[in-house]
């Protein structure tokens, strides 16, 4: 291995976010390589998806930079920056409600292609985006729900649905927010076969409670404690850190 | 020329001050329970017509026909406060505009039925009319008499949401009305009695109002945009914010009807969507 | 909502053979049925706007007299070519549609309120000073109109009116219903249904509802400038709040967001303006004001969701009763 760094994927430079006095996040710094599977910890309250919401630009930032390959997209709407291929998902499902599975993913297909705004073919006779929603559903055992409106869905096929929405705009940048909220340790194997079924050249960071998920996907942590970063490394390191473990084990005291 | 500008500057706040006592009910009840009430003219026409009832009915002064206009208000808040508004408090802004679009329509109808279409009469009593001279301008004296009301009831409202317990219970469940019941306010009663005031002031403005904005049937409607744009440049969240909109509304129509008259009250809707533009949560708003 | 049928169902070619029935059982009433016509596609305006794009709009009448007058004047001043003043009133239309799109989109429900009430009240005002050319209160009068395609006349019978409103009725609504099953019209039930999603596949909610608020604004227009060449009289009132208010009134009598709603409601609307407003105005506007707080309390959504739960719980009912005397014998 040469000694150059790859360039970072996504990195961030001294990000903070302030509301009022209270500081969500201070002086955050992220690199993330190609294809890194990187996890976010922290214990509650410590700024994780206030970090995510900045990253996708649902936030603007007090103070800092965020680089997308190279590209300076601090001050790029959301929409724009899934458009050059960081994409996002919820912790709590966002959904549509009323759209079938079939029509929710077509929707980001539609988008993704440019076609979003014509109005005179119909969605029906759209047969390439249509087997390609059917694929991707298919690779996340959704299919025989895609007629099933978003709200009948059980929680857990909510969950990938969130997912395969996000994977509709094929990210460069897939940033998860607890995939696994919810979803009881039993019911959890599906996500996991998702979630190691990601393409090796898509780059993901996500945040987790679920430590069984961090550890077996993990290939860096970084770990955040009340909006700034404690420490960074691989999951080995993590885990032996004797700091690491007072954050989680002062929180069990309380708990 | 200074003196002008002077007499219009006074007249504009006096106009400001009418608008905003007007207002000040519906800015709170959006700012406190977010509910758009387009029925809050309606309000301000049944304190005019109880006014001049009053008067020419019954031969009460003047002003001890106000005093009964702004009781009738908070009477009508009351009632129908708890009788109807609270089944749609938790309903879309849709709803409520339709909703509140309903009752105003039906008071107009119901005003036209009883007072007929045309415009009310009012006998002001002789010490509020004419001009008085301060410091070289002549200004009217009931324009003077309006600002002073106003200014004493803005004082008098400050004092209670600043110093007393109940307006700290108001404040609170502005800021955060999730926070606040879980304090244990009673968010529900703070806003019946919110409403009531604020109807009553809307009555008290709407009797002090019939000399200067006239008093048909169609007030309501005829003015509601005023209303809205005052509540919507000043926020639902302080006093203050309602007043300065207010009053910058009341100097930029009157100086625009004087200075411009072609086109009149065109300025002060293009000022306001202005203002909007540039501040889409008011002056004073935090976005939500 | 339930995604969008393809085809055509039995209620609503039903829907649409009505009027041609009416056209030859109601010779009387054609002039009646181009203005409900008119309304029905004013209404079906809004409901892109409101239904669609769940903006509450005040002020829809703009548009519609901007297509009123836009199509009034130039048959005035000798352009009475039928097509091309609805072809204008569109343009006009939409280009204010646009302009005014921008203050819309970002604002929140109370700025939309009032931007909408606003610029209706300013149209107004435009219009009632500048009545040299639009006839202010007195309205404009002199809207002569050419035969449509060099051979339809338009008579005192109102024949032509109604068949002319029909047909652009329904070339529209033809339109508006592909429209929905579109791509476009995903992505408009997208911001309908989620929001806050969408942006996060890479949507400029903004955009949407720019392209959606013009296209209301558009086809406003174009009803605008048929009752102009319907009625052949533009009065000021087609700028007024009234009308606003009526439209919106209309739309969610039948219930927004389901096309149909805006038409429904008008036809309900206008024939019992008809037969109420004429015993009193002060007794209409009671009534209405009435029907609307009842609508809002009892029947969220309109008459068409009323109409469908209704259906679906008479369908549940037969289905059940149906399998009653099955298991009596089956036991």
């Amino acid at each position: 291995m040469s000694a150059a760094t790859p360039a970072s994927m996504l990195r961030t430079t001294g990000l903070s976010k302030s509301f009022g006095a209270f500081a969500a996040n201070t002086d955050i710094a992220l690199a993330l390589a190609p294809g890194a599977r990187h996890a976010l910890i922290g214990p509650n309250g410590a700024g994780k998806t206030t970090l995510i919401n900045l990253l996708t630009g649902v936030l603007k930032p007090s103070a800092g930079e965020i680089w997308l390959d190279g590209e300076r997209v601090t001050a790029m709407p959301q929409h724009r920056r899934v458009k050059r291929g960081m994409t996002r998902t919820f912790q709590i499902n966002t959904l549509f409600p009323g759209l079938t599975v079939l029509e929710s993913v077509l929707l980001a297909i539609f988008e993704r292609t440019g076609v979003g705004n014509r109005w005179a073919r119909r969605v029906a006779a759209m047969r390439d985006e249509t087997a390609e929603a059917m694929a991707l559903l298919a690779s996340l055992r959704l299919e025989d729900a895609a007629a099933t409106p978003t709200r009948d869905l059980p929680y857990g096929k909510q969950r990938l649905l969130e997912i395969a929405l996000a994977l509709a705009t094929r990210p460069r940048v897939l940033l998860l927010d607890e995939p696994a909220a919810g979803i009881p340790a039993h019911a959890s194997a599906e996500l996991f076969g998702v979630l190691a079924a990601l393409p090796r050249d898509v780059t993901v960071l996500f945040i987790e409670h679920d430590m069984d998920l961090v550890f077996r996907f993990a290939e860096r942590i970084t770990v955040l404690v009340g909006g700034r970063v404690l420490t960074e490394g691989t999951p080995e390191a993590i885990a032996a850190d004797p700091r690491v473990r007072e954050v989680y084990l002062g929180e069990a005291d309380h708990g | 020329m200074l003196s002008h500008l002077a007499g219009i500057l006074f007249d504009g706040v006096a106009y400001g001050a009418l608008l905003f006592v007007i207002s000040i009910g519906l800015a709170i009840t959006l700012g406190l329970m977010n509910f758009i009430n387009l029925a809050h003219g309606a309000f301000a026409m049944l304190g005019g017509y109880v006014a001049v009832m009053a008067m020419s009915r019954a031969g009460v002064p003047f002003l001890g026909a106000l005093a009964i206009a702004f009781v009738a208000g908070g009477m009508a808040g009351v009632v129908l406060e708890r009788g109807l508004y609270r089944y749609v408090y938790d309903r879309s802004h849709l709803d409520q505009v339709l909703f509140t679009i309903g009752l105003t329509f039906m008071a107009i109808a119901t005003a036209a039925y009883a007072f007929g279409p045309g415009q009310q009469p009012v006998h002001l009593p002789p010490y509020l009319t004419g001009q008085v001279n301060i410091g070289g301008v002549d200004v009217g004296v009931y324009r003077l008499f309006l600002i002073v009301v106003v200014a004493a009831i803005t004082v008098a409202l400050s004092w209670l949401v600043e110093h007393t317990r109940f307006g700290a219970r108001v404040r609170a469940a502005v800021d955060n009305r999730v926070a606040a019941e879980g304090l244990g306010i009673d968010v529900t009663r703070v806003f019946s009695v919110t409403f009531a005031l604020g109807s009553a002031l809307a009555a008290l403005g709407g009797g002090m109002a019939i000399d200067v904005l006239g008093l048909d049937p169609t007030f309501p409607l005829k003015y509601m945009v005023y209303f809205l744009l005052v509540v919507a440049v000043g926020g639902g969240r302080t006093i203050k914010g309602p007043l300065i909109a207010a009053l910058i509304l009341g100097v930029f129509d009157v100086a625009g009807k004087y200075y411009v008259p072609e086109i009149g009250s065109f300025v002060i809707y293009a000022l306001m969507v202005a203002m909007l533009a540039i501040f889409p949560n008011g002056l004073f708003g935090r976005p939500r | 909502m339930t995604p969008p049928r393809e085809r055509w169902s039995a209620i609503e070619i039903a829907f649409w053979i009505v009027p041609v029935v009416a056209y030859f059982a109601l010779p009387t009433f054609r002039t009646f049925g181009s203005q409900v016509f008119v309304a029905g596609l004013f209404a079906l305006s809004l409901d892109l706007i409101l239904g669609y794009a769940r903006i509450v709009s005040l002020g829809h009448a703009a548009f519609f007299g901007l297509g009123a007058y836009t199509a009034g004047l130039l048959a005035h001043h000798g352009f009475g070519e039928p097509l091309s003043g609805l072809a204008a009133g569109a343009v006009v239309a939409a280009l204010a549609g646009a302009a005014t799109s921008v203050l819309i989109v970002r604002g929140q429900d109370l700025t939309r309120l009032i931007v909408t009430l606003g610029v209706g009240l300013m149209l107004y005002e435009v219009a009632n000073r500048a009545a040299s050319i639009t006839g202010g209160v007195d309205g404009l009068s002199e809207v002569p109109m050419w035969p449509i395609f060099g051979v339809f006349r338009f008579g005192l019978d109102g024949s032509t009116a109604y068949v002319y409103s029909l047909v652009v009725l329904f070339a529209v609504f033809v339109l508006m219903r592909r429209v929905v099953r579109s791509p476009f019209g995903l992505s408009l039930r997208g911001v309908r249904e989620g929001e806050r999603r969408m942006p996060a596949i890479g949507v400029s909610v903004t955009r949407k509802l720019v392209i959606v608020y013009t296209l209301g604004a558009a086809i406003a227009g174009i009803a605008g400038a048929l009752l102009a060449q319907t009625t052949q009289f533009v009065g000021i009132d087609v700028l007024g709040f009234q009308r606003s208010a009526d439209i919106l009134i209309m739309l969610v009598v039948g219930g927004a967001g389901y096309l149909y709603g805006g038409i429904v409601g008008a036809a309900i609307f206008m024939i019992l303006q008809d037969r109420l407003a004429s015993l009193s105005a002060a007794y209409w506007q009671f009534w209405l004001g009435l029907l609307l707080v009842l609508l809002v309390l009892f029947a969220r959504g309109g008459l068409i969701p009323l109409a469908e739960g209704l259906s679906r719980r008479l369908r549940d009912r037969r289905v059940k009763r149906g399998r009653g005397p099955q298991e009596a014998g089956g036991g």
